[in-house]
């Protein structure tokens, strides 16, 4: 019961928060957006501007489907809010082939057939492109470890470890 | 999630000015767990202050011998540093087994510290839970318990603590700085955290209005002798069930010091400071930690579903123990 009033008097209390202009930079295009608060980089990117390749899997950090690169490094696009990335680099699986030219990654999860239906694969690839550059794998346990903050419901995971390995030639 | 308002105050000064001019604000830093919390209607403020953008994000040495891990340094960059690896490698070694990169890479220090419990009533607003709606009951007593505390609960809450890094920080009696409109102030990790008792809605012993500055760390970082040991459903990207921060300092093979911190068992990081005592001058054999590991366990009470966890603690800290002396 008095759940019900306190839940009255905190939804009257709600400030309205106005749009605020956010500008981001992705694959090398300038967004102007104005976007409430409220809206994390993810929904801002497949919702406000039409960059649908980064998935939407738990919406709560524990799938890695919504992985992007922010400044070069891999974060999980769910878990930001638009507003806090203003100004920053944004990278997302569209933006890593050079225009008919599949990004090597991109290559080698085709050439090793490293998924099925296809969903994780972008966040996949995205942070295998911040593993490479953190450059801390040293050996396939260590990808396997390094590569655990991505999902995949299919289980292709032996094939993702390959398709990662070529890249890096076992060695990063 | 609600609605609220933003802001991006470039100065500490500034941000704590406009959290304690709003009304229902928060900290925000990396966001992975006040978002998360935001998004089941568990948190709700009004306005958020982003804090991520300040200038606490450097490690430096604190003057004192140690380093002093500014609060916005990711968990990433602070698990990496090179001196974080040379003298605290069980610090390193605690932040690396939690989460996932991406998430490291986001979150921040201070964030860590201050992570909110993953019990599943909490989470689940649909369902009694004293720390989110204090009086309304704890769902966790004589619901699914398999992942609640052993040691230090209360009939309010039985809730653990999820950090692993904190884990780490306990053991090394890290410092807390943290500042606020009326000034500065330091608290040794042990004060930071507290259990439930029947203000189970409070899980540490921070001010609303206080922002987190610095973690400080000792001079003595166990480099040479120390496990971080953390048992989970899976092998990678999973909470602990339980956890064990083990240093030891030792002459030959007698123990001088030795620290054992205990995560996934309580509200807090758990220590027991005259059982570690008990170690010093004897040997570093597997007898000895077992003897430990009961004067650790001893005042331990499990519930339906996390019974499991009193023998697992006590085998974890030999092992861990064993490990950091390198007898295994
Ligand atoms: C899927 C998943 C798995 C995870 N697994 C693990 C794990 O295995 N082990 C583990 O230890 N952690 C784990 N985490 C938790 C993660 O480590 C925390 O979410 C993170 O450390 C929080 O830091 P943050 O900067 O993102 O905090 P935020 O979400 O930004 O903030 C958290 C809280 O701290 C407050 N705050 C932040 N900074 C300050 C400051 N400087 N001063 C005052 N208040 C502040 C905020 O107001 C908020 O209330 C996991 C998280 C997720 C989502
Ligand atoms: S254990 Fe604590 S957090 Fe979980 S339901 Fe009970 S009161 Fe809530
Ligand atoms: S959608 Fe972001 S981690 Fe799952
Ligand atoms: S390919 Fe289907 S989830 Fe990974």
């Amino acid at each position: 019961m008095s759940n019900t009033v306190q839940e009255k008097t905190t939804l009257a209390a709600q400030p309205l928060a106005e749009p605020l202009p956010v500008h981001l930079r992705i694959n090398g295009e300038d967004h102007r957006l104005q976007l409430r608060p409220w809206v994390s980089l993810l929904d801002a990117l497949r919702e406000y501007i039409g960059y649908t390749g980064t998935k939407k899997g738990c919406d709560h950090g524990q799938c890695g489907a919504c992985t992007v690169l922010v400044d070069g490094v891999r974060i999980n696009a769910c878990m930001t809010l638009a507003v806090m990335r203003d100004g920053q680099e944004i990278t997302t699986i569209e933006g890593l082939a050079n225009g008919d030219k599949l990004h090597p990654l991109q290559a080698a999860f085709v050439e090793h057939d490293a998924f099925q239906c296809g969903y994780c694969t972008p966040g996949q690839i995205c942070s295998a492109v911040g593993l490479i550059k953190e450059g801390r794998a040293k050996t396939r346990d260590d990808i396997r470890e390094l590569m655990s903050g991505n999902i995949c419901r299919c289980g292709a995971y032996t094939n993702i470890v390959d398709a990662i390995e070529s890249v890096t030639g076992g060695t990063i | 999630m609600n609605p609220f308002t933003y802001s991006r105050p470039t100065d500490v000064p500034a941000a704590v000015q406009d959290v304690a001019t709003h009304a229902e604000a928060k900290f925000i830093a990396g966001g992975t767990n006040l978002l998360d919390l935001m998004k089941e209607n568990v948190m709700k403020p009004h306005h958020l202050v982003d804090i991520s953008r300040l200038a606490l994000n450097k490690i430096e040495e604190n003057g004192k011998g140690g380093l002093r891990l500014g609060a916005l340094v990711t968990n990433a960059a602070t698990a990496y540093h090179p001196e974080v690896e040379k003298r605290y490698p069980l610090l390193s070694k605690a932040i690396l087994a939690g989460a996932s990169p991406q998430l490291r890479n986001m979150a921040t220090d201070g964030g860590n510290l201050l992570q909110r419990t993953r019990c599943y009533y909490f989470y689940d607003v649909a369902t009694p839970c004293n720390k989110r709606e204090p009086g309304s009951g704890c769902s966790a007593i004589k619901g699914y318990n398999r992942i609640h505390a052993i040691l230090g609960a209360s009939e309010q809450c039985i809730a653990t603590h999820p950090s692993d890094m904190c884990i780490a920080l306990a053991a090394l009696n890290a410092t807390v700085l943290v500042t606020s409109k009326r000034g500065d102030r330091s608290i040794p990790f042990a004060e930071f955290h507290r259990l439930p008792g029947d203000t189970p809605q409070l899980d540490n012993t921070l001010e609303p209005d206080e922002i987190i500055t610095a973690i400080d760390l000792p001079e003595k970082g166990f480099a040479e002798n120390h496990t971080y040991l953390k048992i989970r459903d899976r092998a990678s990207y999973a909470f602990a069930l339980v956890s064990v921060a083990a240093a030891l300092e030792l002459e030959g093979n007698t123990i001088r010091e030795a620290r054992i911190a205990l995560g996934g068992v309580a509200h807090k990081p758990w220590r027991n400071e005259a059982a570690e005592a008990s170690l010093a001058g004897k040997p570093a054999t597997k007898e000895n930690f077992q003897q430990v590991a009961g004067m650790i366990i001893s005042g331990a009470k499990g519930y339906e579903h996390n019974q499991f966890k009193i023998e697992l603690a006590k085998r974890a800290i030999v092992r861990a123990l064993s490990q950091a002396a390198k007898l295994i």
